[in-house]
């Protein structure tokens, strides 16, 4: 807490905090989409086998295929799963590029300059991960194309039958269920990562710990944030 | 001018600083010395502001770091250079970014007008041609030289430098030595250097601050130095098998 009330103090110049915000982006969220999108490309694909797989009884209408597809990704796989892949990745990142600064004296010659450094080297990250929901929602995307791929094209179902369970029952609400988490993972992979990596103390063989941590504690905020927000927004 | 008045600093209980007076002249080559753990990075940390000191007070030109509000902090430090012992030059950015940064972040200046004092400056530490490349890609001194144009493209009041030649062979640290003398006269800057090298103590150090024990032990010049009969200078100066050799020469006549 101490560590944001630092972030919005002594704000860096606009023009070069615009710039920083920009670059941000493009490491994290762009630079994301590839990883992201492959690995939900596969796991729709993996979910609607493994639904099909198990669907033994009649009188279960094979739409349920792309039912579940679409529940299982919206509600869990696109917003937590990927981001504890962003924990990994993105996570790693952050504390690694903060911890070699604090190592290599980079973060006080920012503090001697007279800039704030949390606010130059935090913030941006904070304002890019915001655009995490658009990573997440072009992740939902693709691992229901993955689904569809898998069912119509392994023979599983027809694509009337998938479009159909796809269509089934849909809750607007789920979406926004969704995102209300995805920002709230932003944020904490924005922030758990900045802090281990602004604070850390030793050589590199600290930088290495440190990113491992952070990745522990990432997941950790991850899971019980997502089983709180549950809780509040669908129980 | 920076005057250091009964500075004390403690770490876990154990104190580093032990009521620490000096005074550092505007416009000369102002040297700490001291054998490691004598308390002189952490005595450059709070003179930087980076530590907050248990106690007494550190006055530049007349104003006390510790009643400074925090903007005055900021608009102090704007007017402060920097040179990190492992040069901690911005590795995400060019050699030429590297040194507008400053520029960049507090002044109006156009980037053609930024581009240009930072040329001048790379071409008054005897660089030229390095602007594209990233500080990994150029040498120790190099990089110590680029650092140096950074912490004073902005032309800065007050200059510190924390071991500026360590790791570097003795004609690089030489030609860094000069530099700093020559930018610090030139400039009329206000100029701290803590230094274990006793080539560039005798070389630049117009004034020299020894610290024992995280107390003043000695405050002379470079001239005055080999005359002390201070146990604890002496005893610094001449753990070098040269300057061992210097004394033995003086002492038979030459």
């Amino acid at each position: 807490m101490i560590m944001l009330f630092g972030v919005f103090k002594r704000p860096t110049k606009g023009i070069v905090l615009k710039e920083l915000i920009l670059k941000e982006i493009d490491d994290l969220i762009i630079g994301s989409l590839g990883i992201t999108a492959f690995i939900s490309l596969f796991m729709g694909a993996v979910v609607a086998l493994q639904t099909a797989l198990n669907l033994d009884n009649p009188l279960i209408p094979k739409s349920l295929i792309g039912f579940a597809t679409r529940q299982s990704i919206i509600l869990e796989f696109a917003p937590t799963f990927i981001s504890v892949i962003m924990a990994g990745k993105v996570g790693s990142y952050i504390t690694s590029s903060i911890g070699s600064m604090r190592v290599t004296e980079q973060i006080d010659a920012l503090e001697v300059m007279g800039i704030n450094p949390l606010n130059y080297l935090v913030f941006p990250k904070i304002i890019a991960l915001l655009f995490y929901p658009f990573l997440i929602a072009i992740v939902m995307f693709v691992g229901v194309f993955g689904g569809f791929l898998a069912s119509v094209y392994g023979n599983l179902v027809s694509m009337e039958e998938f479009v159909i369970g796809l269509q089934d029952t849909f809750i607007p609400y789920h979406v926004a269920y969704a995102f209300i988490k995805t920002m709230v993972f932003g944020l904490i992979l924005a922030t758990i990562p900045s802090y281990h990596g602004y604070y850390m103390k030793g050589g590199a063989l600290e930088v290495g710990k440190a990113s491992t941590t952070s990745f522990v504690w990432t997941c950790v905020g991850i899971i019980i944030a997502n089983y709180i927000l549950t809780q509040l927004l669908l129980s | 001018m920076i005057q250091v008045n009964n500075l004390r600093k403690s770490f876990n209980g154990e104190e580093i600083l032990k009521g620490l007076t000096a005074t550092f002249d505007k416009g000369k080559t102002n040297m700490i010395i001291g054998a490691s753990g004598s308390g002189k990075s952490v005595f450059l940390k709070n003179m930087l502001g980076l530590f907050v000191p248990d106690s007494g007070e550190i006055i530049y030109d007349g104003e006390a770091l510790n009643e400074m509000e925090i903007e005055r902090k900021s608009e102090l430090r704007k007017d402060m250079g920097m040179l990190f012992q492992h040069s901690a030059l911005f590795d995400s950015m060019t050699v030429e970014e590297n040194v507008m940064f400053p520029l960049r972040m507090f002044s109006k200046m156009r980037r053609k007008e930024r581009l240009e004092r930072a040329n001048e400056v790379l071409d008054r530490v005897n660089l030229v041609n390095l602007n594209k490349k990233m500080p990994s890609e150029i040498s120790g001194g190099q990089q110590k030289r680029v650092a140096l144009a950074r912490a004073v493209v902005n032309y800065p009041s007050y200059l510190f430098c924390d071991e500026p030649n360590s790791g570097l062979d003795p004609k690089t640290a030489t030609v860094i030595d000069n530099l700093i003398q020559e930018i610090t006269h030139e400039r009329d800057i206000t100029t701290v250097i803590i230094s274990h090298d006793m080539n560039s103590v005798m070389e630049i150090g117009e004034t020299i601050v020894f610290l024992k024990d995280g107390k003043l032990a000695w405050k002379g010049t470079n001239k005055e130095i080999f005359k002390t009969d201070n146990q604890a200078v002496t005893d610094f100066v001449y753990s070098s098998e040269l300057f061992k050799k210097v004394r033995i020469a003086q002492n038979e006549g030459f």
